[in-house]
């Protein structure tokens, strides 16, 4: 037999790592959820469709706006020394993705913004008027439509990624070191966007179109989730045993049915029947979707924390 | 240009954790929380048994991924010696080296930055031993520069069986057990 | 599957900013204020070591070994590193306390020095006038009880004694008295550094921490000696040895004779030593005859290749192959004769008196001060009636206990206690705790309001010892030096030292020209000047060394033993006119009923005994002790680890509720836990019901015919699951 017994007992380190909790969690389903958003305007924008009236894609940038800011914050109530939140703004760490992301978010803002003024909506131009001429003129002139929807895209591209490069990027928890969650994460990102448009759309036409999409990217996700499991089985000793945690191990359970049934499983096969007119849309699907992209998040924080490269 | 690094005899550690009370007290370490532990491994049935103890702390990574992901440029490579260390003035608590170190070998200090073994740079820069390795009653622990092949740790290096902890986590760790 | 592109750019523009980090740190060095280095000597166990303490802006930052000190070599054991905890202390006793409710009930009022020296000098005349002088006795421990001593011998009694004798090293220090004509003493004299081979019977270096002996036990597994273990547990120095002896409890005795069968049979021991030095080798041969390593297998559970193996390998490194002596040796009540057969063993190896065996310790003259004849006392000494145990060499603390219950020889009426935490260290506390229904006066001097403390009449609050002078430590050592004692910091409260109280209470009794020194810096520089010394050398110094003398045979010391034939008796005539055993046979000890394991104890390397607990450092360290319990015993009780058992013993007394350690590291017919936790004393708030204490389950003991030491590995428990 083997016994190893350690004098440490050193808070949030012993018995088991727990430095992050809902927090980053949260933060990272927010972060991919505009992420998402941020892709799917600005693909709308980039496909000149800014005119059409009916389409809610233009409440999303505003929405982007707040839930980013919300994400944020949480991510501002994890720092162990709040009033040095700052500190990460007087540099940029080029091998710390922490230090990129802090600077993406900082890029993303103006993209937002700008994807805001193509089309304010009516009660900002009531309250600034000064507001009105910028967006027409802006609207007006196609080559910025297009930059500012590219940027959007790119912008929510790396954002989207970023949140699971955070992660993936930490070779001490075996769980997370693994390149596929950067892809895993921003699909997630994509499917929870959609299913929020799908949600708020009034626009028939516009809502079976995310519904499709969001089918699509809820296979996707599926497909990725079994390549970055089979990634850490096909690894170290270590990667395997981090596997057996959200596998068959304490985390298993809300795993498998809360991230993959309800999150991923039900809502795709209800969704595509949806689609294909044998059902009606619920919005318990998107919702569903929307619950178990901020489950993944959750689990796969809290479990990677669990992860580790000696047997505990 | 000197790369520190410790050596520490298995053979001779009784697991006494005087090397752990000695930073408590030299480093101001406050309590439950602990910059250097004692790890007592022991494998076999009873009466055949296999005890190997370790003294564990910062293995000041060669290549240390705690220093690659903070986003402050808190956590450093210190310009003497290699040793890695943390700029409590630019530490934002946000404790993503407290993730990447597969050794588990920080910890945020009560005041809200991340703290580890400094390997006692401000006694080695007046020409002391850092305070686990001075106080060490069975002499066991030894510190030094790698670079300097007539170093003790040098020496032991050559001449013992030793092993590092977790080298298969690529963080290239210079703290050595002879065994 | 790492990720690990741009580490290398992220160490440049890293390494960038270190520099200016550098010089940050550099500055905030620079702020650090001003450092006052104190030299002294440590105080968290007996060993004394030398020791500078670092006070930095008034406040104690550390404490240090003194590298002239030869019992530290310059580093501290962990306790003694961690010691600066005992000022910062939350629990400390404050002010002088007097009982206002039933004993034990921990019920204080706050009084003035005054008030309390009047309370005790009253008392204490009374029982004098009533019972005679000799009806107060003292326990006390450590050096700092010099003073009460002697304030207690001018009041005229004999009845003074130290735990340190019948409940740790008495035996061993009386058979080798009766083999050598000298004891062991403490620090030992041992010669371990220098040993080729180390044989070590229960004796676990490595958790028992006395300094000297753990750095001088890991320099020989350094340099390759042979190490041999004997313990029921896989102790940390089992770890380190080439033969691991996993024994039977209590059948050591039996296994020490068949070594000694092998050795003279196979004619291994030291011919030409033994020949000179030795006598009745022929008596002593024909009654070890029998013991042979088949004989000792069923006794021991250690096979006779095992034995035999061993035995030549002691053997094939003699004369520096040393059987260590152990020094708590209290265990089975043949512990004396168990002792014995140790001395002899080594007297076959030929290392007594020669190098990598036992040295002649020496020391420097420093007279004790010029004090007035004390009062011949009108009674012997009451803790040992018509010399029941004839090899009693010290005054035995439980035979104090024995009058105090019993009136017989006399009645004990008053107790002082300095420093021993007297419900810890004596075995049956229940019998304690009935002596001290029959005293008109306890007092205890402590620096934390320990179990006894809240026993008693009078608690009068001492400063620990790194705010006192104590008396001069003239050690008995390799080479000879003296070392001192000396305030670092200030007390923070109330706390008095020991000699002030000590004087003090002379002149309340009217014993004031027994103190005729005013204050302790005039005793201490009044007896260093008559050694041709003086205070403020060795306050600057710590320590002065003496001038090197022989330590061994071969350098000249002379070989004689003060025994009565003048040789190492192999064949001992005193023991038989008293009717022991000449030559020490084995007889078994009590085993366990069914369902019971045999309770054994021992030392962390971070606690002294029930002392340090409160002592936020050393708590830090280690807040509770573990029950070791071994791995098929946990699975046939369904314990698994970190569960927590009440123990409770043969006569049915129950601990407090203690965690289970599972483990291969100990044998299946016994259990094992670290002494003095399992606090009960309600003003140990830091420590207060944490872990077990061991001597609470101590209810029965042996005690060992030739010298009253108690023995106290005779208990058995099983595990109270329903707790
Ligand atoms: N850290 C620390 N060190 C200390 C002290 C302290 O309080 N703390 N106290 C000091 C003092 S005063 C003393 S006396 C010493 C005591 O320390 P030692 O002299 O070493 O005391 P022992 O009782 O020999 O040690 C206990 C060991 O004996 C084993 N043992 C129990 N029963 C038997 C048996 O029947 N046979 C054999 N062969 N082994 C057995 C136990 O498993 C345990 O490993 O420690 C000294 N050093
Ligand atoms: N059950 C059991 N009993 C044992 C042992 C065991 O292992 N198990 N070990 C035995 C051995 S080997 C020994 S040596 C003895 C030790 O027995 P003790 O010497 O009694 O050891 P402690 O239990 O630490 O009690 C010491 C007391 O002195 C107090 N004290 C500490 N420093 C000072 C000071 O500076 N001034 C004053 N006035 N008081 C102070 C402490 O607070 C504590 O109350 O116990 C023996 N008894
Ligand atoms: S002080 Fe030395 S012997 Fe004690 S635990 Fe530390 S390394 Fe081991
Ligand atoms: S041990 Fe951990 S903290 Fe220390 S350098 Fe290596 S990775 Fe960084
Ligand atoms: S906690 Fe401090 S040191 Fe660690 S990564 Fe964050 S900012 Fe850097
Ligand atoms: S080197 Fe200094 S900081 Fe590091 S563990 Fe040793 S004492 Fe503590
Ligand atoms: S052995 Fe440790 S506790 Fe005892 S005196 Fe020396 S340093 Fe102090
Ligand atoms: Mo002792």
């Amino acid at each position: 037999m083997n016994e190893i017994t350690t004098t440490r007992s050193n808070e949030m380190i012993d018995p088991v790592m727990h430095i992050w909790g809902w927090e980053v969690g949260v933060y990272l389903f927010l972060g991919g959820l505009v992420a998402g958003m941020m892709i799917i305007s600005g693909y709308f924008l980039v496909k000149g469709r800014h005119t059409e009236n009916t389409c809610s894609c233009f409440r999303l940038p505003l929405l982007g706006f707040i839930l980013l800011t919300a994400g944020m914050f949480a991510l501002f109530l994890d720092l162990e020394y709040k009033i040095h939140v700052w500190r990460m703004y007087a540099t940029f760490q080029i091998a710390s993705p922490m230090s990129w992301g802090s600077w993406i978010l900082i890029l993303v803002y103006p993209a937002l913004f700008a994807n805001i003024l193509i089309r304010p909506a009516e009660w900002m131009m009531k309250r600034a008027p000064f507001i009105r001429p910028w967006s027409d003129k802006i609207s007006s002139i196609p080559a910025i439509l297009k930059a500012v929807g590219m940027t959007n895209i790119l912008l929510g591209l790396m954002l989207g990624i970023y949140t699971g490069v955070l992660l993936s990027a930490f070779g001490a928890r075996p769980l997370w070191n693994s390149s596929v969650l950067a892809v895993l994460f921003l699909v997630s990102g994509m499917s929870s966007a959609a299913a929020l448009v799908h949600m708020i759309a009034k626009n028939a036409e516009e809502r079976v179109l995310l519904a499709k999409a969001d089918v699509n990217f809820l296979l996707a996700e599926l497909a990725v989730i079994l390549l970055w499991i089979i990634g850490l089985i096909s690894s170290t000793e270590a990667h395997l045993r981090a596997a057996g945690l959200i596998l068959d191990g304490p985390y298993a359970a809300v795993f498998w049915v809360f991230v993959v049934m309800i999150g991923l499983v039900i809502p795709a096969i209800m969704q595509s029947l949806a689609v294909r007119h044998k059902i009606h849309h619920f919005t318990a699907f998107p919702v569903m979707v929307l619950f178990g992209s901020l489950m993944l998040r959750l689990v796969i924080v809290a479990a990677g924390q669990y992860s580790h490269w000696t047997r505990l | 240009m000197a790369r520190f690094s410790m050596v520490i005899d298995t053979v001779k550690c009784v697991g006494c954790m005087d090397c752990v009370v000695a930073c408590k007290t030299e480093n101001h370490v406050p309590e439950r929380f602990d910059r250097d532990w004692i790890v007592q491994d022991a494998q076999g049935k009873f009466p055949t048994i296999q005890l190997e103890i370790r003294s564990e702390r910062c293995n000041h990574c060669d290549n240390p991924p705690c220093v690659y992901c903070c986003p402050c440029g808190a956590s450093h490579i210190h310009n003497i010696g290699g040793v890695v260390l943390v700029h409590h003035h630019k530490c934002s608590g946000c404790k993503a080296c407290i993730a990447a170190c597969p050794y588990d070998a920080r910890f945020i200090h009560p005041t809200g930055y991340a703290d580890k073994c400094t390997f006692c740079i401000h006694r080695v820069e007046t020409g002391l031993d850092p305070a686990c390795v001075s106080v060490c009653p069975a002499h066991c622990m030894y510190f030094g520069d790698l670079d300097d092949a007539n170093s003790a740790v040098s020496k032991l290096l050559q001449t013992r069986k030793h092993l590092a902890l977790l080298i298969e986590a690529g963080t290239r760790p210079c703290v050595y057990y002879l065994v | 599957m790492q990720i690990t592109t741009g580490t290398a750019l992220g160490a440049a523009a890293v390494r960038s900013i270190g520099s200016l980090t550098e010089q940050l740190q550099a500055l905030d060095r620079k702020a650090s204020g001003a450092i006052r280095k104190t030299r002294t000597f440590c105080d968290v166990c007996f060993w004394k070591c030398g020791a500078i303490a670092y006070v930095k802006d008034g406040q104690l930052w550390k404490i240090e070994g003194n590298p002239d000190d030869p019992l530290s070599r310059g580093r501290l054991c962990p306790r003694g590193t961690g010691g600066i905890g005992a000022h910062y202390d939350t629990d400390r006793l404050r002010a002088p306390l007097i009982r206002k409710s039933v004993r034990g009930e921990e019920q204080w009022t706050e009084v003035t020095w005054e008030e309390a020296f009047d309370y005790i000098a009253g008392k204490m005349k009374t029982i004098k006038s009533g019972y005679g002088a000799e009806s107060v006795a003292m326990f006390s421990h450590g050096i700092g009880g010099t003073f009460f001593k002697h304030t207690l011998k001018a009041f005229g009694t004999p009845n003074i004694a130290a735990p340190s004798f019948a409940q740790c090293r008495g035996p061993r220090d009386v058979g080798f008295k009766l083999t050598f004509g000298e004891d062991v003493s403490s620090p030992e004299r041992t010669d371990i550094r220098n040993a080729k081979c180390l044989t070590l019977i229960g004796s676990h270096l490595g958790e028992n921490m006395h300094n000297t002996q753990v750095q001088e036990f890991a320099e020989a597994v350094g340099n390759g000696a042979v190490v041999i273990v004997v313990d029921p547990r896989h102790s940390v120095a089992a770890s380190k040895a080439k033969y691991y002896l996993p024994i039977k409890p209590g059948a050591d005795l039996a296994l020490i004779l068949a070594w000694m069968n092998v050795i003279v049979t196979e004619e291994l021991y030291d011919k030409e030593y033994v020949r000179q030095y030795g006598y009745g080798l022929e008596a002593f041969a024909a009654s070890i005859a029998m013991n042979t390593p088949e004989w000792a297998y069923p006794e021991t559970g250690i096979s006779p290749d095992l034995i035999r193996e061993t035995a030549r390998e002691m053997a094939r490194y003699k004369p520096a192959s040393l059987v260590h002596p152990g020094r708590h040796v209290t265990w089975y009540g043949d512990d004396a004769q168990r002792s014995r057969a140790i001395a002899l063993l080594n007297a076959l190896l030929g290392c007594w008196g020669r190098k990598g065996g036992f040295y002649y310790p020496v020391s420097m003259n420093v007279p004790n001060y010029p004090y007035p004849e004390y009062p011949k006392p009108a009674r012997g000494k009451c803790d040992n009636p018509g010399q029941k145990y004839p090899f009693a060499m010290e005054t035995l603390t439980t035979g104090i206990r024995e009058a105090t219950l019993t009136g017989n020889p006399y009645p004990v009426k008053g107790w002082f206690v300095y420093a021993t935490n007297i419900l810890h260290a004596f075995p049956n506390e229940e019998e304690t705790l009935r002596a001290i229904q029959n005293l008109d006066l306890l007092v205890v001097i402590d620096v934390i309001p320990s179990e006894i403390a809240g026993w008693a009449d009078v608690v009068l609050p001492e400063p620990v010892y790194l705010e006192r002078y104590d008396d001069i430590n003239v050690e008995w050592f390799r080479e000879p030096f003296i070392a001192l004692r000396q305030p670092v910091i200030d007390p923070p409260h109330n706390q008095k030292p020991n000699w002030w109280m000590a004087k003090q209470l002379a002149e309340k009794l009217g014993l004031g020209h027994f103190y005729p020194w005013n204050d302790i810096e005039e005793y201490l520089d009044t007896r260093l000047k008559s050694a041709g010394y003086d205070l403020n050398t060795l306050k600057e110094k710590g320590i002065i060394h003496g001038e090197k003398k022989p330590i061994y045979f071969d350098e000249g010391v002379p070989a004689e033993f003060q025994t009565p034939t003048g040789k190492i008796e192999f064949y001992s005539h005193q023991l038989a006119d008293a009717g022991f055993d000449p030559v020490p046979k084995y007889t078994p000890p009590e085993q366990p009923p069914d369902g019971y394991f045999r309770l054994l104890f021992g030392r962390s390397p971070v606690h002294s005994f029930s002392r340090t607990h409160s002592n936020p450092i050393l708590f830090d360290m280690m807040d509770e002790n573990e029950v070791w319990v071994n791995q098929d015993i946990a699975r046939r009780y369904g314990l698994t680890n970190g569960d927590r058992v009440k123990l409770k013993n043969q006569d049915g007394v129950i601990s407090n509720a203690i965690k289970v350690r599972v483990t291969e590291r100990i044998r299946p017919d016994c259990v094992y836990m670290v002494h003095g936790f399992g606090h009960n004393a309600k003003m140990l708030k830091r420590p207060f019901g944490r872990g077990a204490s061991d001597a609470q389950l101590i209810t029965k003991y042996t005690v060992d015919p030739l010298m009253g030491g108690t023995g106290m590995n005779t208990n058995f428990v099983t595990f109270e699951t329903e707790a």
